[in-house]
């Protein structure tokens, strides 16, 4: 209950709004990913990483899942990333990033580069991410939407 | 569960649990000094019952709705409002209520108290704030007393307290408020004793009135005053009160009584009792080791001490620091009467018949030296009236809350601003003149003729040109010389033809209003009920002058203006050209309105990336949802291009530019808080309304579809992009 947030992620300009999503990306380490196939709407947690620019969001995922598949028919996707801690606190002090973009599947020669921001945040997933079966998936945001304080809602628009 | 504690025997290590005030009263007690029976709801009891009842994040939500940087002062005083609603309706869980209720029968057995705060830390000697919490004199019965304790935990979010909580280190994790139940005494003659005159420091100073010390301590009465030497205890000065009236216990409470006529001549205290005071005050500072500040009372030749603690002032009082001033404007019931009479009987009049006076003067007779004397005395007189609405206009406002607070005290409604709708008769001068431009528009209506002359300039259908005389008469300044708007007829006539094509808005429903007046005033009887009567017509009056004060205050700055612009008509000189914006700047009214919040530029962009509000969480200050596309205010062509259904957008809306709000469908404004302007025309109309919008102006723009949440106080923007999206 004490002292979890030392602030409440400020959003009131455009640098706070983009250091509060830096923040947010660099310090969670799952995202929510909503995919869509076949006329419904699919959740998955997915392990994420975000450049520095917060243009894309990247994650890890084996060809054979169905977030998979749903890409391949829908590359609109939505990602959550928040830093909810299950406490009331939340209601004032949790925020949460909407990110919302175009998905991709990144094979050679771009892949690699991309792979080491991956492994320098989730180090302990190099097995699974350079697994032949693994994909790595570049999200290019078009928009963050984020939440504070309950129902206060920013957008960063990337353009 | 030891949530009660009696003051003696003192017990170790206990000061945290039964806070400052609490802990002196039990040393003086230990110390042997006469101290009424007394004992403390510890934090504990404040603790279980915000855990239990879930009030904790309640609060803590309620707290964290903004930024604290962009909080107005007046948004303290509503957020303090819905908390210290919250806990009115929260009852206490069974097993605290049980064990409180307990105590407090074996203790106190069926005694009259007074019920006051004793938070941790609030009277040590870094952070005595006086008068940030609350006290109530005078409750009888478990019940009540366990009421008022409630209302003592919900004073810890006081709008005071918030003020200066970063002082005081408050923390809605972890700050706890103590109560103290202590024994009334009912003194003959009351006082107060300050070991140190703070301006001073070889004095100390003794006040004193006859009754009980309350109405000394909240103001409301004006003590006799000995000045001693502090070394010696020989007397420097007396100052005699002008005695009146005194405070006495009456049921449920304490009433103000006219003195007879031989208490009015004389003096509190006599020689002897001013020496025992004085020595009542050093024995506390010995006992204390600091100068102290000390209650007391006498009853029957016994001086009884009721709370000592040490001298401090509040800190950040200097010149930029304005709180000090804020607290100020609390008034007591007293206070107010006194106030509604000069405003009503003596200023406003005298206000009235000084502009009539400049209107009547002709100035064109004047020659060029007799104009330049009229615009600087004009000038002259508009300050000191200034001066006059920062004394009185607006103080008087708190007597809007100062009825709110007895209104949910009493009826306990689960909407805490239910208690606006009672305030409003319909006698706001703004609203009047609206009501012209409702005619003139009821005239227009399903009349194409007319609106095809009056778009010709032809204004000689009778019915309607009776109105627009009427109108300009007694409104022109309104529509012609504010700040924002330089109208001239074809502009109003625009304004009635888009109030022709609206269907006329409802405003507050007479029915529900006389049924909640007569809800309220059953819950007194005998003169109580003449003192609710009261104080519900203190309200009233407060909340019409909160609005009509700018419309006269308007009407006197235009006659300001015409002699200056007569002076610049007759100046040849080419650099000084007529200009309304600059003489509406030196002639603000607003003097404490802190500016608008953020350089906006920097708002919103930066190299590949733009920022969109979305949804904003400001003030509820009307409720109702409607969605329009917005009209940001910003010059007086905003207000005249207004057309029907959009949402009015403002900075800070004056009374002067709301003869277009019957256009709206919602209002936005940046200032926040439930008692401003744009807040009262709203509820005058029925209107959903959003206040304290941050830069609400820069962050929507004209045509943005917006939508207005006045239930939760929140406002959603939709930028054209998203509507192609969606």
């Amino acid at each position: 209950m004490t002292g979890l947030y030392i602030s409440v992620l400020k959003m009131d300009n455009i640098s706070e709004l983009k250091q509060s999503i830096t923040q947010l990306v660099s310090r969670q380490k799952l995202a929510v990913l909503s995919s869509f196939g076949k006329g419904q709407p699919y959740a998955s947690l997915v392990a994420f990483a975000a450049t520095e620019d917060l243009k894309y969001i990247l994650f890890a995922t084996t060809r054979s899942t169905r977030k998979y598949t749903n890409l391949s028919l829908e590359s609109n996707v939505a990602l959550l990333i928040d830093n909810r801690t299950n406490e009331e606190t939340d209601f004032s002090y949790a925020a949460a990033a909407t990110a919302l973009g175009r998905a991709e599947e990144i094979r050679d020669p771009q892949r690699e580069s991309l792979i080491n921001i991956y492994l320098a945040k989730h180090p302990h997933l190099r097995e699974f991410v350079t697994s032949p079966s693994c994909a790595l998936v570049q999200v290019t945001v078009q928009k963050y939407y984020l939440v504070n304080r309950f129902q206060n809602v920013q957008e960063l628009h990337i353009q | 569960m030891s949530v009660v504690i009696p003051l003696s025997p003192l017990q170790e290590d206990i000061q945290d649990r039964i806070g400052g005030k609490a802990h002196a009263l039990a040393v003086m007690m230990q110390k042997k000094m006469n101290v009424p029976e007394a004992v403390a709801i510890t934090t504990e009891a404040y603790d279980i019952y915000v855990s239990e009842t879930g009030l904790r994040t309640k609060i803590m939500m309620e707290l964290n709705r903004k930024s604290h940087e962009n909080i107005r002062w007046e948004e303290l005083w509503d957020t303090s409002l819905r908390i210290r609603n919250m806990f009115v309706n929260t009852p206490l869980p069974d097993d605290l209520h049980e064990h409180i209720k307990k105590s407090v029968d074996t203790y106190i057995a069926g005694k009259s108290v007074v019920v006051r705060s004793s938070a941790p830390g609030e009277d040590t000697s870094d952070t005595s704030f006086a008068g940030l919490h609350a006290s109530y004199v005078n409750v009888k019965g478990t019940e009540a007393i366990i009421e008022h304790i409630k209302l003592v935990w919900s004073s810890l979010w006081s709008d005071a307290s918030l003020l200066y909580r970063r002082e005081l280190g408050l923390d809605e994790h972890k700050s706890s408020m103590a109560v103290v139940v202590q024994e009334i005494i009912s003194g003959e003659v009351s006082g107060i004793g300050f070991g140190q005159n703070p301006n001073d420091p070889a004095q100390c100073v003794i006040e004193s009135v006859y009754g009980l010390n309350q109405g000394l301590v909240d103001g409301s009465l004006e003590p006799d005053r000995w000045i001693l030497d502090r070394d010696e205890g020989t007397l420097i000065t007396h100052t005699p009160a002008d005695r009146i009236h005194a405070l006495y216990p009456s049921e449920g409470g304490t009433a103000m009584s006219e003195l007879p006529p031989e208490l009015r001549a004389k003096p509190p205290l006599t020689r002897e009792n001013v020496m025992e005071v004085y020595k009542l005050v050093m024995n506390a500072e010995r006992i204390f080791g600091l100068p102290q500040d000390v209650e007391w009372t006498i009853r029957e030749n016994q001086i009884y001490v009721l709370q000592s603690r040490p001298i401090t002032t509040l800190s950040g009082s200097g010149k930029d620091d304005e709180r000090g001033w804020y607290l100020s404007l609390k008034r007591s019931v007293e206070n107010l009467k006194t106030m509604k009479h000069k405003i009503e009987d003596t200023l406003i009049p005298a206000l009235q018949k000084e502009t009539e006076e400049m209107a009547q003067a002709g100035l064109s007779l004047l020659s060029d030296d007799e104009v330049k004397n009229e615009a600087e005395r004009r000038r002259k007189v508009f300050d000191s009236w200034k001066k006059t609405y920062w004394d009185y206009f607006i103080p008087f406002a708190h007597g809007m809350r100062l009825f709110g607070t007895v209104y949910n005290d009493t009826v306990h409604p689960a909407d805490p601003y239910e208690f606006l709708t009672l305030l409003s008769t319909g006698d706001i001068v703004s609203i009047q003149r609206n009501n012209i431009l409702k005619d003139m528009a009821l005239q227009v209506r399903d009349n194409k003729r007319l609106v095809h002359d009056l778009k010709k300039g032809d204004y000689s259908n009778p019915a309607f040109s009776r109105l627009l005389d009427k109108l300009i008469s007694s409104h022109g300044d309104l529509l012609c010389r504010s700040p924002h708007c330089t109208a001239e007829i074809p502009d109003i006539l625009n304004i009635v033809i888009e109030m022709a094509s609206a269907p006329g808005r409802q405003g507050s429903d007479n029915q529900i209003v006389k049924k909640r007046e007569q809800v309220f005033l059953s819950h007194f009887n005998g003169h109580k009920r003449e003192e609710a009567a009261e104080i519900l017509d203190i309200g009233r009056a407060s909340y019409r002058m909160r609005d009509n004060d700018n419309i006269y205050m308007g009407k006197l700055k235009a006659r300001v203006l015409d002699a200056e612009d007569e002076l610049l008509r007759r100046s040849s000189s080419a650099e000084r050209k007529p200009s309304s914006a600059g003489h509406f700047n030196s002639l603000s009214l607003s003097d404490h309105e802190p500016v608008s919040d953020t350089e906006c530029d920097s708002v919103g962009a930066e190299e590949g990336f733009r920022l969109q509000a979305r949804q904003i969480t400001g003030q509820p200050a009307g409720p109702g949802i409607a969605s329009g596309s917005a009209r940001v205010i910003k010059t007086a062509s905003d207000l005249m291009n207004f057309k029907k259904g959009e949402i009015m957008v403002c900075d800070s809306i004056d009374p002067n530019m709301t003869f277009v709000v019957p256009l709206a469908s919602a209002i936005v404004e940046r200032r926040g808080g439930m008692l401003i302007h744009g807040a009262i025309i709203a509820r005058e109309y029925g209107l959903p309304c959003v206040t304290g919008i941050s830069n609400a102006s820069e962050i929507i723009r004209t045509g943005d579809r917006v939508t207005v949440d006045g239930y939760l106080g929140i406002v959603i923007i939709d930028t054209e992009e998203h509507l192609t999206q969606n």
